[in-house]
């Protein structure tokens, strides 16, 4: 995985609360095999018209969208389903991050173990962040903070070794398979 | 010295943490038993496959075809191929990655074949204690039986075909406690549905919740399932019931549990897993069964869930207004006016044998109403031939409904099973998420009774209308 440390982008903004996997990828796009090329699916039922073609009022279609790798989601986004679909879909579009005020926690993971920054915001940031979309935000993994375009600093949480990960771009199997003796420990203790 | 008093939950933790966690590190958990199916392995065989790695315990991995696969008959036993090319693809990868990884596999035609929760209880390798992981959220129902039992995401597949191990902090616990008993006419499915209209759909984010009191002691396993396998949709990765009697009583006869002095020293390690008296949840909630009714969503969560009885609630949130509008509904409409063109039972929420028992009680000797289709499914092979030996197949059959071989089918409508845009859909599933079941659909979540008694009236209804 290669290592995240600064995210400096314009955001779009999605300010539907409840966000649920089976919008962010439905389910008829995940027979596929590989982890390649989910991004012209990415949010698909709300993103193309009954005929595909792009629904011009929908976020991710307006023409200031275009480069923008921070989305800024409604309250508990990526709800339901466990596709990891879902996190491949959002980079595979082009986002480097996602901000909200709540995650589901399988969802959070996904997107931890792919290099995609939940940032988890106060309500206030966050309120204005969904009013104030297309602006330019600096997202910093070591310091974890979001700073606004005024220089405000908004501090996020993020786990001590999720963040360790995600800066040193270290695999987290790598690091499970480093642990061979003790899991072999384990398992013969518990035949 | 007296130990401090655990919960059921974390009796489990403890017993596999192969190295505990720490301030700069999660623990690594180990993983008793790992179930798999087409749809979220084959990316993490690819990863394996890529870095030269093998699967480390074929013994506890089981993989099964289930969300992709056809239900029609001909299809699965016909040679009439797969309809969907990507699926027919995905379904052969899984063949080829279990033989080249040596993981046991019901493949389409296997007798043993279902979906992925339905079958693991039925085998008798969802037990007590275990803990047990699959790339699919519902992979909470398996806490019905006290194992500590969650989804995982493909890249942790990948952890646990590799290591047998996942790298997790450790969540805090939620006591879900119901007092009094369910009335009459009132199911497992009703008492989730309320649980989760009152927690929300992300009450549970984070906990591992416990579903305790009368009510749940006096469920069938398969109605604990029911509860469990919902835990997801209130955020809660995991949910988890006492083990007691009904519950060895279930596992007894099944194909791969314990046997002789096994079976006795297992119970009896079983039986020490239940929360002891005085531990402490890190949140409580008390929920009063005997004030329930049969109840249904009419929003675009699981969380927006109102008697059948009633009418749809108003608020003033516009997201709420949105989910009403897809829905095609309006604040203050009576739910039991709202058409049903609609109905499925099934999934791994309520396709097992008493579900279809309670379907088929209440649709037997009535037709469907005109103009609605209803597709019943099983949750596997066994179920199907066990309603068949008891004649449920006829029942529905009777009545109008379609009858098919096993699968997820028109839960995420995956395998081409799909409701068409704008009709209502009252289904057993458990997510009423838009586009869930088809493009524009409009799902219904409610209970076998509920769904069978929609589907003779042609609109949504009471099931004790049936009684």
């Amino acid at each position: 995985m290669p290592a995240v440390t600064q995210i400096r982008s314009r955001t779009v903004a999605l300010p539907a609360t409840n966000i649920d996997t089976d919008q962010i990828i439905p389910a008829r796009f995940l027979t596929a095999t590989s982890k390649a090329g989910f991004g012209k699916h990415l949010f698909a039922d709300w993103r193309y018209d009954a005929d595909g073609n792009p629904k011009a009022d929908f976020a991710l279609n307006k023409p200031d969208a275009k480069g923008a790798a921070i989305l800024v989601a409604g309250r508990n986004i990526g709800c339901g389903s466990s596709r990891e679909h879902a996190p491949w879909a959002l980079q595979d579009f082009g986002f480097a991050a996602v901000v909200s005020t709540e995650f589901a926690d399988i969802f959070r993971t996904n997107c931890l173990k792919n290099g995609l920054l939940p940032v988890l915001l106060d309500e206030k940031t966050h309120a204005w962040l969904l009013a104030n979309p297309n602006i330019e935000v600096t997202i910093d993994v070591a310091s974890t903070t979001l700073t606004l375009p005024d220089c405000t600093q908004v501090k996020f949480p993020l786990e001590g070794f999720a963040k360790y990960c995600l800066l040193n771009g270290v695999d987290e199997l790598g690091f499970l398979l480093s642990k061979n003796e003790a899991i072999a420990a384990y398992e013969s203790a518990h035949r | 010295m007296t130990t401090k008093p655990k919960t059921m939950f974390e009796k489990v933790w403890e017993n596999h943490v192969v190295v505990p966690e720490t301030a700069d590190t999660p623990a690594v958990l180990f993983i008793d038993l790992h179930l798999t199916h087409e749809v979220t392995t084959p990316q993490a065989y690819t990863e394996l496959r890529s870095r030269g790695l093998k699967l480390r315990r074929p013994d506890l991995t089981l993989a099964t075809m289930d969300h992709s696969t056809p239900t029609r008959t001909e299809q699965v036993f016909g040679g009439v191929p797969i309809a969907v090319d990507s699926a027919a693809k995905q379904v052969r990868q899984l063949e080829i990655n279990a033989q080249e990884f040596g993981v046991e596999l019901f493949n389409l035609q296997d007798s043993r074949r279902g979906i992925v929760h339905i079958i693991g209880p039925e085998l008798g390798i969802t037990q007590p204690g275990k803990t047990i992981v699959c790339g699919d959220s519902h992979t909470s129902t398996h806490g019905a039986f006290g194992a500590l039992a969650f989804g995982i995401g493909t890249t942790e597949v990948g952890h646990v075909l590799a290591t047998q191990c996942l790298l997790q902090r450790k969540p805090k616990t939620f006591a879900i406690n119901v007092v009094n008993k369910l009335p009459a006419g009132v199911t497992a499915k009703d008492l989730i549905l309320a649980i989760i209209g009152r927690i929300g759909v992300s009450g549970g984010t984070g906990y591992v919740l416990e579903y305790r009191g009368p009510a749940i002691e006096a469920m069938s396993m398969d109605e604990r399932m029911t509860i469990c396998n919902m835990s997801i949709e209130a955020g809660a990765r995991a949910g988890m019931i006492a083990p007691d009697a009904t519950t060895f009583e279930y596992l007894k006869n099944t194909p791969r549990a314990p046997t002789g002095a096994e079976w006795d020293a297992a119970v009896a390690r079983w039986s020490k897993l239940p929360t002891d008296p005085g531990a402490k949840f890190d949140r409580e909630v008390e929920i009063d069964a005997a004030t329930l009714v049969p109840m249904v969503t009419y929003g675009t969560h699981p969380g927006m869930v109102a008697p059948v009885t009633g009418t749809v609630p108003a608020s003033g949130d516009a997201v709420f207004e949105k989910a009403l509008q897809y829905m095609g509904l309006a604040a203050g409409q009576t739910i039991s006016e709202v058409p049903v063109q609609n109905v499925f039972v099934g999934s791994c929420t309520n396709g097992r044998l008493s579900d279809l028992r309670k379907a088929a009680s209440v649709l037997r000797g009535h037709k469907l109403a005109a103009g609605v289709k209803m597709l019943v499914v099983p949750g596997s092979q066994a179920v199907k031939r066990a309603a068949e030996a008891e004649g449920l197949d006829q029942v529905f059959k009777s009545a109008g409904a379609e009858w098919r071989e096993s699968g997820c089918s028109m839960c995420l409508g995956m395998n081409g099973d799909l409701v068409p845009a704008g009709h209502y859909s009252v289904s057993t599933s458990n997510r009423n998420f838009e586009g869930r079941q088809g493009k524009g659909a409009r799902t219904l979540l409610a209970s076998p009774e509920t769904a069978a008694a929609s589907a003779i009236r042609g609109r949504v209804t009471d099931p004790r209308e049936f009684v």
